[in-house]
């Protein structure tokens, strides 16, 4: 049978195998110990190959027992070809039972053997035996795979096996390609290898908000920007449309398009653009209806992310918040693997070294402060000093907005470039300036490092938020101002065709909409396109910002330090000016309002995703390029572990507080009447009542009446309420259930420990005592023939406790023999000798090698728990 | 085995990705930055350090120990134990063979535990070579203490496998920062 000749041969594999090793370890002199450790391992092995070779004699048996088995295929093949008699067949169902019982042996020794396919990549072998294995595996499951399953059930499950097989490849080349797919990720790599993970860390999450704003790229690009573009009315067709006379002359200037006026305002860059027509197109494509629901549905869409992003950092990072192992983890896990860098690996030796003393004096709890009142003093001061910036900057903000004002209300023609974009070069030079100054200024507290960074986070924040306030708030007023003009010009427009009917009709009542040209159609300020324009403006400054910054800050800076270090007076490299760090939480910070900006603006400009992406993919490169060829790692490398979800969590408090302005905008400011896909509607989500009614049948309208009226609303409110209440309180509860494991575990623990002390000490005495009375013992076998009773005893508990120092938790005791009677004295004190030499330390008290004897026992007590 | 050839075999490649944690291009790039290594006499057994890419680990020569299946124990790799290097140290690798390799990194004397010598070997590795980073004995032993404090449940002197393992599951950035990258 070739079968039978493949399990022998695969069987004397194993023996080879097995020999091998041995030979192996007998080759190695590395050390007794050594052995020991590999030797534990190996018996784990042994008893899964041996195991397997139990598996494999089962389906052997199966094999011999039915000699019809093995050759079935051919039976059943004689069978098509002769068809068989009834008695034959009836002997065939019989055998057909019993076949089926080896065949389930046989299926589950098969699926044994691809779970230890599937894990071994998850052992700790080396490549050569995981190799052997796998092939050896994977020939047996291959061999009986196809002897499985029998008649149709067989074709069902050979065609099972086909497909997971293709499954498999499937997903692996999916995988790949996945991770094929992942752009940037040598680039980060690199980064990471010459940095840490915290820098790496910054370029995760700029890939990430790429990633994020790619997708609100897409759907304001295919369902606003290029439907408008394909099939609404062309450029031209209506005022809305169409540059007006007074600034045709202008339009095409560099400077004007710079500031996205002229004819970059009157396109589908911006709100205004859009027309109010319901359906365009021959697709009917409903235009308002599709603005509306993107502008929500880019909202909808970063929330969900961000907080599905959070659950499951908190997923990740939940387990770690217990204390009870901070030495530990401070020696076993600070190191980071990831730093290839020489520079970067001082630092984090210091650091490392600095935690460590920290840890201890914090422990020793000698750490005193010296003049508290004097600390307490500082840092109210730095708090009161920190809050004057923050308002002296909201204030500047707030006077340059209303300044900018008035010179837009003079016309921005006569003014110079400074005084046309004040506000946002304010902006800028405010997040770039003020930071510093607040470093400057945490100087005075004295914190601890750690805490440091978070204030400073948090001030630059604040910082952040209150600029942007202040400039939506100014903003507001320049709403409201417009809103004032429009009111007037509605009016003017309403006399100025009166007076156009009144002069034409003598003539055709449609002569008006033929003779005048759209562009001298007069027409409203249009807030929600101003609004857009200041948004894509502070994106563009503020990212020219930081390519300057960036350029000159460092890529100047260094190539100052590293050429003029040649003639200079003192070292410029290690000495004042040095090269710049990277930054990780100020760039971080820096994204995160950005995006909030994007998010904020892009209503009212659709162009801001595109615009963003493109900024975020300059900045990658330029980032990237900038951190690799100027920046030094930082003096505090810190990891980037837990401070990911701080990112995103001040993430979600930028998009919750930027969302806040453009809903109030929506909901509370009728739109414009000229401009924009909602002029001529009351509120912009009338847009929806429109369509409920027209484009649904009447019933759903019906229902939707219903559903939002209040009797129904505010039930449902009260619900969720409900809902949110006991979905807490039983989160709360197994908190608590949580903690009561936890202190069960411990006092386990606990007992464990003492238990375990216990029978140390009890291994240890009765150790000691059978050493005692087994030299008595031989002295006495030595000198005079002593009672044979006794010795026996003796010697049994001797014999064990050698047995146990060569075998550790082998508890099998053999009856002592009249050969071994001679043992105790002679061989018992042997491997404890052995034992000692390999440690390689002479100093060790007997009584502490022995000590360690038990561990080996006690080891799956341990797991056990 | 084509694992020195210039390029991988496609079953073997598909065997490697089987056994490791590394997608397809991890283990090209791997090859071949494991080639570049290699001079003309790629043919027999290369026994090439590759202490290249940790050139800033404290634990270099550690590291090439415990992943080295060479008889003469100085280190050495093959194509396949610097697989098993990458595997145990790539992103997707398990807490548990993460743990294992940390435990025989750190494991100075290859005795199955970690003593008090291992500790102090292994804090030394940490706080870098120069004097003014190093701990005094003093320090030493008030950490060393501490340590043992925390993680040697069964108070026998030494952290064992399992006790470490205990230890560093409930860690939050083991699993991240026990990486290299190529």
């Amino acid at each position: 049978m070739p079968r039978d000749s493949l399990i022998t041969s695969e069987n004397d594999i194993d023996v080879g195998l097995d020999l091998a090793e041995d030979e192996d370890v007998l080759a190695s002199e590395e050390g007794h110990e050594r052995e020991r450790h590999r030797g534990k391992r190996r018996d784990g092995d042994r008893e899964k190959r041996k195991r397997e070779k139990r598996r494999r004699k089962e389906a052997h048996r199966a094999e011999e027992g039915e000699d019809e088995v093995q050759t079935r295929p051919e039976r059943r093949e004689r069978g098509k070809r002769k068809r068989a008699k009834n008695d034959q067949e009836a002997k065939g169902r019989e055998k057909d039972e019993a076949e089926e019982q080896e065949l389930e042996k046989l299926k589950e020794a098969v699926d044994d053997r691809k779970k230890l396919i599937q894990g071994l990549r998850g052992k700790p072998f080396p490549m050569k035996k995981k190799l052997v294995t796998l092939r050896e595996s994977q020939e047996f499951v291959e061999k009986y795979e196809g002897a499985l399953g029998k008649g149709k059930g067989r074709k069902l499950y050979a065609y099972k096996v086909m497909m997971t097989k293709k499954w498999m490849k499937f997903q692996r080349d999916f995988e790949n390609f996945k991770t094929a797919c992942i752009p940037w990720e040598m680039k980060i790599k690199e980064i990471e290898s010459h940095f840490g993970s915290s820098v790496a860390s910054y370029f995760i999450f700029l890939r990430w908000m790429y990633g994020i704003n790619m997708i609100l790229f897409g759907l304001t690009f295919g369902l606003v920007m290029v439907p408008e573009a394909l099939m609404g009315r062309p450029y031209g067709s209506m005022p809305r449309k169409t540059v007006p006379r007074g600034e045709e002359a202008s339009a095409m200037d560099f400077a004007v398009l710079w500031d996205f006026g002229g004819y970059a305002q009157y396109s589908v860059l911006f709100y205004g653009f859009y027309n109010n027509q319901r359906a365009i197109g021959w697709l009917k494509f409903r235009m308002p209806l599709s603005y509306f629901l993107v502008g929500v549905g880019t909202v909808a869409y970063s929330y969900m992310v961000v907080i599905r992003t959070m659950a499951r950092n908190a997923n990740e990072s939940g387990v770690g918040d217990d204390n009870s192992f901070n030495f530990s983890w401070k020696m076993f896990t600070s190191w980071d693997y990831l730093i290839g860098n020489p520079e970067t690996a001082d630092n984090k030796f210091a650091s490392i070294t600095t935690s460590f003393k920290e840890a201890i004096l914090e422990e020793q709890e000698s750490h005193k402060d010296d003049n508290i009142h004097l600390t307490r003093f500082l840092r109210v001061l730095a708090n009161f000093l920190v809050l004057c910036c923050l308002a002296g900057s909201g204030y500047l903000i707030y006077f340059v907005v209303r300044r900018s004002q008035k010179f837009a209300l003079d016309g921005l023609e006569n003014h110079t470039w400074w005084e046309r974009n004040e506000v946002n070069m304010v902006m800028s030079l405010l997040g770039m300036f003020c930071p510093m100054l607040f470093d400057v200024i945490s100087a005075l507290e004295n914190y601890h490092p750690r805490v440091a960074l978070q204030w400073q986070l948090g001030r630059i924040f604040a910082l952040f938020l209150g600029n942007l306030y202040t400039f939506i708030i100014a903003l507001m007023d320049e709403i409201n101002l417009k809103r004032e003009e429009e009111k007037i010009i509605k009016f003017n427009i309403t006399m100025w065709e009166v007076s156009l009917y009144n002069g034409t009709v003598s003539e055709n009542s449609t002569a008006p909409s033929i003779t005048i040209h759209p562009a001298d159609v007069p027409r409203g300020p249009c807030w929600e396109t101003m609004v857009g324009q200041e948004f894509v403006r502070l994106i563009i400054s503020d990212t020219m910002t930081t390519y300057i910054t960036l350029l000159i800050g460092d890529f100047l800076r260094a190539v100052l330090v590293r050429f003029l270090n040649y003639c200079w007076c003192w070292d410029l490299e290690a000495g004042f000016p040095s090269y710049s760090e990277f930054d990780v939480s100020g760039n971080v910070l820096g994204l995160i309002f950005n995006q909030g900006m994007i998010w904020m603006g892009a209503f009212y400009a659709p162009c801001l995703p595109a615009l963003n992406v493109l900024r975020l993919h300059v900045s990658m490169y330029l980032q990237c390029w900038a951190v690799m060829c100027c920046n030094v790692p930082q003096e505090r490398v810190f990891k980037a572990s837990g401070s990911n979800n701080f990112y995103m969590a001040m993430l979600l408090v930028i998009l919750f507080l930027s969302t806040l302005p453009a809903i109030y905008t929506i909901v509370t400011i009728p739109p414009s009447f000229d401009c924009g896909p909602f002029s001529g509607k009351n509120r912009m989500f009338d847009v929806i009542h429109e369509t409920l009614e027209s484009d649904f049948p009447a019933w759903f309208s019906k229902v939707f009446s219903y559903a939002s009226n209040p009797g129904l609303v505010l039930p449902f409110i009260l619900l969720m309420v409900l809902a949110i209440y006991y979905l807490q309180s039983t989160s709360k509860s197994y908190r608590e259930a949580n903690v009561e494991l936890k202190k069960k575990l411990q006092t386990q623990n606990e007992e464990n420990k003492r238990k375990n002390k216990r029978a140390a000490l009890k291994a240890q005495m009765d150790l000691e005592e059978a050493r005692k009375t087994a030299s008595q013992t031989a002295e006495q076998q030595k000198n005079n023939n002593a009672s044979l009773q006794d010795q026996e005893a003796d010697e049994e508990e001797d014999f064990s406790s050698s047995q146990r120092l060569n075998h550790g938790k082998n508890g099998h005791h053999p009856p002592p023999t009249a050969g071994d009677r001679q043992l105790p004295a002679s061989r018992a004190p042997a491997p404890r000798t052995y034992h000692h030499g390999n440690h390689g330390a002479p100093g060790y008290l007997p009584g502490f090698s022995r000590q360690s004897e038990p561990r080996m026992c006690r080891v799956p007590s341990l797991q056990r728990h | 085995m084509g694992t020195t050839a210039s390029q991988l075999g496609k079953d073997v490649l598909s065997e490697y990705q089987e056994l490791t944690f590394l997608t397809k291009q991890e283990i090209l790039l791997a090859h071949k930055r494991f080639s570049e290594l290699l001079s003309k006499e790629e043919r027999d057994r290369p026994d090439t350090r590759v202490n290249i890419y940790f050139i800033s680990n404290p634990f270099r020569q550690r590291i090439c120990q415990v992943f080295s299946t060479s008889d003469r124990k100085d280190g050495s790799l093959t194509f396949e134990d610097f697989l098993d290097l990458l595997s145990a140290f790539s992103d997707s690798a398990t807490l548990e063979i993460k743990s294992h390799y940390a435990f025989r990194i750190f494991d100075f004397d290859d005795d199955g535990t970690l003593d008090t010598g291992d500790l102090e070997k292994l804090v030394n590795c940490l706080t870098g070579e120069t004097d003014e980073t190093r701990l005094t004995t003093d320090e030493m032993r008030q950490l060393i203490n501490n340590i043992l404090e925390e993680s040697d449940i069964d108070k026998d002197g030494t952290v064992n496998l399992s006790e470490f393992q205990h230890v560093i599951s409930r860690s939050p950035d083991f699993v991240s920062s026990f990486k290299i990258v190529l």
